[in-house]
């Protein structure tokens, strides 16, 4: 080990980071002590380090002082590892002679005492003193970025990926695991705060991404399988049946009404169930793709007959009217299976969206118990022209004397249902506030009923948001600042007879009151989907501990992943609203042409290889890794590593019985350097 | 015209009151009270209080002891726990009552004439003499230390109960009251 | 199936017509009882508002006999009792103040303890240990067209919900509809009596009672089933002054256990049905002998 240390040359500096570091480790005393130790040239501490004329002094001394190593004791590598890396590199030097010691986040920020901080920072920085003596000169490697794009879920997040990327001319596939794009987005009735129709605003952009050169739409279809590294993944589609040609479907729609099912009959999913539908339907009027699907567990011509695992099979009981309706076209195909696409793409952007909190885990709120209890969502429908009811707020139970459907006088909506709660979600869903209020608003402008808001908080921070709010309160509707208690339906005096009754503390006034209402709306908060897990595993992406999908860095990394070349877009990432997902669905697409367009990545050089006269062959390497890097060379007898898979984690390298893996920046002896380093101060 | 002051002085506050109950085991997560009132919302006694429990909640962490251990809401909770199933922030606000209620009974800070706080005191006596409780005298000695007209209201309910064969004067004792006696005398000892 | 049981001095004194009806149901279902030898208080609401840590030593010495005697099980019918024996559990688990308190005190007597013995309600013995099979079995005359309100109370399903869900508990609906009753849908059924404050403060604790009153007769109920002593006794008592200060609404509230005894074929007399003060039809179903024993009964 002593042979490398005979001709090398070390320059130290400990940045002051401001107050960060100077504040709790005695920087000067550190350039002290390390000054002393063997092999360093200079020793410095420096306001600094990150600055311009702190990466100057860099370049300087390395010229000046003939230096072979750098060490910067200041914040994380994440931040300034490349800062440092490129000024050693400007003074002459091979980046990877150079070294970083985080005194900051590992000492100065998370310690109280001075004196033992300034320890710490000494025998941090004797570490690396004594391991970078080792380090050697490596290069970095490049690898070629595919440029098509896949972008999964097709909400308005993933749409507006989409179209900004096929509108910078990238070919993009666009994955949907429903019938049709258009996400919540196409159940909402209008938008906040500018009430504009949800429908007018978006459903351009559903047909345009639909007939765009440079979009592949595939809705029905789930993605299965990711291979790959940024640059180059390799992606397995599944594509569901619906039983229908979509080359030859034009979407005339006969074979819906031709269906044996006179009247529509099964729960209609885009309604939110307040509809029906037929087994053969279209989601909704303005559906991206127009083409219908056959839901084969109420299709008579499959539901009465199934294979001996259970699965639909074609049969002949059914009169198929469909068919006969389809004609020429021949759009009918009952015999279709699912079938699995492979693309090749250099990125992706994962926009998958959020699912609404299901009401019934508050049973106090009546949600399932009392027909007149709805959530926010088939509120959306209910005042929505196209909705089951041409938007109309009719009731669902209670009808008026003459038999004609009733209409609400009295509407309380709760917000905060499953949010800002430990039993349920913690997290403030965001978007609940605004759109409780536009329901408000929407709801009294159909009824002119009374319409009471209960609230923890409004939280209207927004552009016009607090606005809109005001605006409501001119309009009438009353807000009550308390978390309901309960939902009943028991009367404690004749005018809450027949009617559900609010029990909440009206806070601000300081009296417990009972409201009695015609109809309870329910503001349930905004979650994670429910296989978020799954795809987060299917990406190699993290989660938060709420579930969401975790971005690389809160402020400054807000869309990309732990994963190059995987982004996070929408509601996938935490509760957001329209605006917000639409923002950060562009600058996921800018992040993905900015690879995109380069053309290229660079790979950190710090990847195993494996010592071919050592390896014996066992393999036991080749299940462990977690990125299906290594492969078994069968005629050499011999594990590979890969080099454009390997991300350098070290699971091989420990695990290796004969110790023939090798990993740069991570050889054995800087290992022990640094770990002799750190305990030679005391 | 009586003028009653509202407005709360620094020199109101009993400063570490709030501090010292949020220390007690149980009690910790008062602090991350968000004031929603869901507790007072399924509080089925919280209309007849002085204060509602989100009140008493607030007015605890702020210091405000008087008022709080002088407060009848402390009294009126039945011990249901709904407002701890239903807190947002898991706060066990029953607990927090029974806290409140064992500081008033301490400081002898309860309401006058309030017959909560003596009943409890009544029932832990008979407890700690025989160790049972027979429910016909405790509630006559309740009402005779606190408003022995009322007791007089009760009468047919007596007679229902002598009818019924529910009646009975005789205070059932354990074999173990000394044993439990000296149970209990080293909790003070403890202290 | 053997059961260390704490009666509570409710099921001794006022109560006693729960033990009386749940003693024999329990043993005719092959659930042996052994009343557990010097049994104390166990506080109730009351002791915990004066002093935590002695309230929890009282509670506690009950557990360390059944422990001493070598018990597995207790079985707490009284709401109160359950769950103050159940809470004294949970505090001496997850505060060590509390657990020195009480180790404190048990070595003054050599008493020790070392386990948290289960402690359970007669319904969750009969759901998960009987089970609705054998209960059905026994039915000999089924509750026809009798309409039960079930009521719960507060204090079995909060704060811990041990064997039932807390929001909308159904193990005693479930066992009165294998009886043979009508169980009513209501939606009072955890709500709170009023507890002790229908003596200390009756205008705030009677309104809770006149409330699962009245609301169960509007809801078409031919009696209320209750599983606890106080609530019982709540319901039962002030039919006067709730009529002086609201309305009429004498409706009879029972024992499930009640109930039970008189589904196999047991006599109202013998599940002690005349304790109570608002008398309850007889059944039709009973056989002419048992409905003309539960009439005297009642009268």
């Amino acid at each position: 080990m002593q042979s490398t240390k005979e001709n090398t040359r070390i320059g130290f500096y400990v940045c002051h980071c401001g107050h960060n570091i100077a504040a709790m480790v005695d920087c000067a005393d550190v350039a002290k002590y390390v000054k002393g130790l063997p092999n360093v040239v200079l020793s410095r501490d420096y306001k600094y380090m990150c600055s311009d004329p702190g990466q100057e002094l860099i370049q300087k001394d390395i010229r000046e002082y003939n230096l072979n190593r750098v060490v910067v004791a200041s914040c994380s590598p994440l931040l300034h590892e490349h800062t440092f890396r490129s000024a050693t590199a400007a003074g002459g030097l091979n980046p990877y002679y150079f070294h970083m010691v985080n005194i900051r986040e590992h000492d100065s920020w998370v310690h109280t005492d001075r004196g033992e901080a300034t320890a710490k920072a000494k025998a941090l920085a004797h570490a690396a003193i004594d391991r970078v003596a080792f380090h050697k000169a490596l290069e970095t490697k490049t690898v070629k970025i595919n440029p098509d794009a896949l972008v999964v879920g097709g909400g308005i997040a993933g749409i507006h990926a989409a179209m900004t990327l096929a509108n910078a001319g990238k070919k993009v596939y666009l994955v949907e695991r429903e019938p049709s794009i258009g996400g919540h987005m196409a159940k909402f009735d209008k938008t906040f705060p500018t009430l504009d129709c949800a429908a007018c605003i978006l459903t351009p952009k559903m047909s345009e991404v639909g007939a765009h050169p440079n979009i592949t739409l595939w809705s029905y279809s789930e993605v299965a399988q990711v291979d790959g590294y940024v640059g180059n993944y390799k992606v397995r589609v599944k594509r569901k049946p619906r039983y229908i040609s979509e080359e030859r479907c034009i979407g005339c729609m006969d074979c819906i009404s031709q269906c044996v099912f006179k009247e529509p009959k099964f729960e209609d999913e885009f309604n939110e169930g307040l509809g029906k539908r037929k087994p053969v339907y279209i989601p909704f009027p303005q559906a991206t793709p127009q083409i219908v699907v056959i839901d084969p567990n109420v299709c008579l011509n499959f539901k009465r007959a199934k294979g001996p695992d259970g699965t639909p099979i074609v049969s002949d009981k059914c009169k198929k009217t469909c068919v006969e309706a389809c004609g020429d076209k021949n759009a009918i195909d009952f015999t279709q299976k699912e079938e699995i696409k492979e693309i090749e793409v250099g990125t992706i952007i994962v926009a998958t969206g959020f699912k609404t909190f299901d009401s019934k885990r508050i049973p106090g709120y009546g949600y399932g118990i009392y027909k007149n209890v709805y959530t926010a969502l088939e509120i959306e429908r209910l005042v929505n022209a196209s909705g089951p009811t041409g938007g109309e707020v009719i009731l669902r139970e209670g009808k008026n004397p003459d038999g004609s459907p009733k209409h609400p006088k009295s509407i309380g909506i709760i917000h905060c249902v499953g949010s800002r709660d430990k039993k349920t979600n913690i997290w403030c869903s965001r978007v609940c506030c605004m759109y409780s209020m536009k329901l408000a608003h929407l709801l009294k402008e159909h009824t002119d009923a009374e319409v009471y808001n209960f609230y923890i908080d409004i939280r209207a921070p927004g552009k016009g948001y607090e606005e809109f709010y005001n605006k409501l309160l001119d309009e009438g509707v009353h807000f009550i600042r308390g978390r309901v208690g309960e939902v009943t339906d028991w009367a404690m005096t004749p005018e809450e007879e027949g009617k559900l009754v609010i029990r909440v503390e009206d806070t601000l006034a300081g009296y417990v009151r009972r409201i009695p209402v015609d109809m309870v709306v329910l503001s349930s908060g905004l979650e994670p989907q429910a296989d978020a897990q799954d795809v987060r595993r299917l990406f190699n992406m993290s989660c938060g501990t709420e579930g969401f999908f975790l971005e690389r860095h809160p402020k400054l990394a807000p869309v990309n992943t732990f994963t190059d070349g995987i982004f996070i877009a929408g509601a996938c990432q935490g509760p957001r609203d329209i605006p917000d997902t639409v923002a950060q669905a562009g600058a996921a697409a800018a992040e993905a042409l900015v690879l995109i367009d380069k053309g290229y990545v660079e790979q950190e050089p710090n990847t195993a290889f494996i010592l071919d006269e050592e390896c014996s062959g066992c393999k036991s390497c080749v299940p462990l890794c977690p990125y299906s890097a290594i492969l078994y060379d069968e005629t050499r007898k011999k594990a590979h590593i890969n080099e454009a898979l390997c991300k350098g984690c070290g699971t091989c390298v420990g695990a290796c019985p004969s110790g023939s893996i090798v990993q740069n920046l991570f050889e054995d002896e800087q290992i022990f350097s640094e770990i002799q380093g750190v305990l030679a101060y005391d | 015209m009586e003028m009653t002051r509202t407005i709360k002085y620094e020199a109101d506050r009993v400063k570490g009151f709030g501090e010292e109950v949020m220390s007690v085991p149980g009690c910790e997560e008062l602090k991350d009270c968000i004031q929603c009132g869901t507790c007072s919302g399924v509080c089925p006694l919280s209309i007849y209080m002085d204060f509602t429990p989100r009140q008493v909640m607030e007015m605890t962490r702020f210091d405000f002891k008087n008022e709080v251990l002088g407060s009848k809401t402390i009294w009126l909770c039945a011990s249901c726990y709904a407002c701890t199933v239903e807190c947002p922030r898991q706060i066990k606000i029953t607990d927090i009552m029974y806290e409140l209620k064992q500081r008033a009974i301490k400081e002898k800070v309860y309401p006058r004439g309030l017959p909560t706080p003596v009943l409890a005191q009544e029932f832990t006596k008979m407890v700690h003499d025989y160790g049972r409780v027979n429910e016909i005298l405790l509630a006559t000695k309740m009402y005779m230390k606190t408003n022995p007209f009322a007791a007089m209201g009760m009468a047919p309910l007596g007679l229902g109960m002598i009818k019924t064969g529910r009646f009975s004067m005789i205070q059932e004792k354990i074999r173990g009251r000394a044993d439990l006696a000296r149970m209990l005398e080293t909790v003070d000892e403890g202290k | 199936m053997k059961y260390s049981y704490y009666p509570g001095c409710s099921l001794k004194g006022q109560g006693r017509a729960y033990e009386e009806s749940l003693l024999p149901v329990m043993r005719h279902l092959g659930i042996e009882l052994e009343e557990l030898p010097d049994w104390n208080c166990c506080g109730a609401t009351a002791y915990m508002a004066v002093d935590e840590g002695k309230a929890c030593v009282a509670a506690s010495r009950n557990l360390a006999i059944a422990e001493k005697a070598g018990l597995q099980q207790v079985l707490a019918p009284c709401s109160a009792c359950y769950l103050v024996l159940n809470k004294t559990q949970h505090l001496i688990h997850d505060y060590p103040h509390i657990k020195s308190t009480v180790d404190r005190a048990m070595a003054s007597v050599n008493l020790k303890y070392s386990t948290d013995i289960p402690v359970r309600h007669p319904l969750d013995v009969l759901i998960s240990d009987v089970g609705m099979d054998a209960i059905k079995q026994k039915v000999t005359h089924p509750l026809k067209g009798l309409k039960v309100a079930p009521y719960y109370g507060c204090q079995i399903v909060r704060p811990y919900a041990t064997f039932d869900d807390q929001f909308n508990p159904t193990s005693m609906d479930r066992i009165l509809e294998a009886l043979g009753a009508t169980v009513v849908q209501f939606p009072l059924k955890t709500k709170c009596c009023g507890g002790s404050l229908t003596g200390t403060l009756p205008e705030a604790g009677l309104r809770l009672s006149y409330i699962i009153l009245k609301e169960a007769i509007k809801r078409g109920a031919d009696v209320i089933a209750t599983v606890c002593p106080l609530c019982l006794f709540n319901l039962d008592s002030f039919h006067g002054k709730i009529a002086a200060k609201w309305e009429s609404t004498r409706i009879p509230t029972v024992y499930f256990s009640q109930l039970m005894g008189l589904a196999f074929g047991m006599t109202a007399k013998q599940m002690g049905l005349q304790r109570g003060l608002v008398p309850m039809k007889p059944l039709a179903s009973a056989p002419a002998c048992c409905a003309a024993r539960t009439a005297a009964a009642a009268s």
